[in-house]
């Protein structure tokens, strides 16, 4: 996972912190060309942001995050636009535009971006509500269908101009068990058919360990662990074994940091 | 003595804070004028957003103006009278609504009408991750979303305030002339003798077109800037009313030293 060649996304030595609170620390990835990367962690671990200081969203303290070779913080606004022509994300609850209808959420992208005709727009937007099974969806507005089915919209807008690096940012949660199957196995379809790099970000362990190539587990901001999910199956950190096996409590504690219940209920003063 | 020192540095803080705030929105407001080429060069999504601002504010101008007429042909009959001048009751009507009522009364309906709208769609876009997605997508939001309402703005409020002096006019009519019996020749004569086009209902336009661009610039930088929770949202779209109205009162004193100096 070290060759710059075959990798999309580089991140090397980053810091990142929301004023005093650190959120990132010393992290290293490698998101290599054509493969699905799972980047897994509990919440508030820092996932995310990763997500967004790819995008370029967000610039960190130190360290760097390239993509296509672009170092993405020293671009300008111009080249900032023109990088992120190639990338395309799946925000959490899809943020899909709630005024226009599917076919035209999907469409936005292509009117935006190019001087296609209505004609090859049409074409182009069916064939990708096709790929998502929604075609028949496509003058619903976004109101009018399910939490899954918007998610699975929001990934037909999301690759809409066939871009070389997909980023999902939780495409899992608060989905039914079968919406989940179909969105897994359409983020590997649709990674392998167009030839992307795809960032999954998500705590789903079944879901991510089975389309994923690669698979980073971060916690506090940082690389706890990292391997296919082949190895992080059989591994003996406790921290993965914790994450994998669903255990209440472990290296990640079920308490938030903090006084004791004894301190709170006064119980050594009392004694 | 640092009772006092705490006093004086929490005066210089809001000094502060206040000077930095006024800074933050003027780059903003130059931000959205230079993406503005961009967006003016769709004029598509101006005039649907045009038709959009203006409808929201439609009726409860022509409603408003109505009243206002009818208020005014009321109360300027009564005060006119006692000289022996209501004759004079169009050109008071007229004056009244091209000059003042017309913009200003404009301006804060259209704050509390399609600004509150504007605040609030552009929050929950933001909220709901819609810009962030745009953005990701690069497309700049100042200009695909926040420039065509804004210039939709400029354009809707010089025509709403027009459409409210009509309606005030004939609402002045209503009451001066059906109803009290004032005489219709003096009343439309009077009316065209002494309302000037340039001087009157050019300068009316014009404190409108300012006042379009306040209310319509409070609006979409409120929204644009709220915290994407429903509590800043619903803050933001309060802060619009207010500061959009305290705007159109101290420019309309602006602008009418500047215009009607003699």
């Amino acid at each position: 996972m070290n060759c710059s060649v075959t990798n999309l996304v580089e991140i090397r030595d980053l810091h990142f912190a929301y004023g005093e609170r650190s959120i990132l620390s010393n992290l290293q990835m490698d998101f290599p060309r054509g493969k699905v990367v799972a980047v897994m962690g509990g919440s508030g671990c820092g996932k995310t942001t990763v997500l967004r200081l790819i995008g370029g969203q967000i610039r960190p303290q130190s360290g760097s995050v390239s993509v296509a070779g672009e170092i993405v913080h020293k671009l300008d606004t111009d080249g900032l636009y023109r990088l992120r022509r190639k990338m395309g994300m799946l925000f959490q609850f899809g943020a899909l535009f709630t005024d226009l209808s599917v076919f035209e959420n999907v469409a936005f992208p292509l009117r935006e971006h190019t001087n296609l005709t209505e004609e090859l727009i049409r074409d182009l937007v069916l064939m990708k509500l096709n790929a998502v099974g929604l075609r028949n969806a496509a003058q619903l507005k976004p109101a009018e269908i399910s939490g899954g089915m918007a998610r699975r919209v929001a990934v037909a807008r999301a690759v809409a101009l066939d871009p070389e690096l997909v980023m999902y940012d939780e495409p899992f949660a608060g989905l039914d068990p079968i919406s989940m199957g179909v969105t897994a196995n359409l983020i590997r379809r649709l990674n392998d058919a167009l030839g992307s790099t795809s960032i999954l970000v998500s705590h789903d362990v079944h879901e991510c360990f089975a389309i994923a190539d690669y698979v980073y587990f971060m916690s506090a901001g940082k690389i706890v662990a990292q391997g296919t999910p082949a190895d992080l199956r059989v591994s003996e950190d406790p921290y993965v074994k914790q994450f994998v096996h669903a255990a209440p409590d472990g290296p990640v504690p079920f308490h938030y940091p903090g006084k004791s219940l004894a301190d709170d209920l006064g119980l050594e003063a009392r004694a | 003595m640092n009772r006092i020192l705490d006093i004086l540095a929490g005066i210089g803080r809001t000094l502060r804070d206040s000077v930095a705030a006024i800074g933050f929105a003027t780059r903003f407001f130059f931000n959205l004028l230079g993406v503005s080429p961009g967006a003016l060069r769709r004029p598509g999504l101006i005039s649907e957003q045009t038709h959009f601002i203006g409808n929201y504010s439609l009726v409860i101008i022509i409603v408003s103006g109505l009243f206002v007429g009818m208020v005014l042909g009321l109360q300027g009959y009564i005060t006119l009278t006692p000289y022996g001048a209501e004759q004079k009751l169009g050109q008071v009507v007229a004056l009244a609504l091209v000059r003042e009522l017309g913009p200003v009364v404009t301006a804060l309906l259209f704050a509390g009408r399609a600004g509150t709208s504007l605040t609030a769609q552009i929050g929950l876009m933001k909220a709901g991750e819609q810009l962030s997605a745009m953005e990701m997508m690069a497309i700049n939001p100042v200009q695909r979303v926040l420039a065509p309402r804004f210039w939709a703005g400029v354009i809707a409020m010089p025509i709403l305030a027009t459409i409210f002096s009509a309606v005030g006019v004939l609402g002045g009519y209503l009451v001066g002339v059906k109803l009290i019996g004032v005489d219709e020749g003096a009343f439309w004569s009077q009316m065209q003798a002494n309302v000037d086009v340039q001087a009157d209902v050019m300068n009316g336009v014009i404190k409108s077109f300012v006042f379009g661009i306040a209310v319509t610039f409070t609006a979409l930088f409120q929204g644009y800037h709220a915290q994407p929770t429903p509590e800043d949202v619903s803050r933001a779209t309060t802060r619009t009313v207010v500061i959009a109205s305290l705007m159109v009162w101290g420019l309309d004193f602006v602008l009418t030293a500047i215009m009607f100096n003699k």
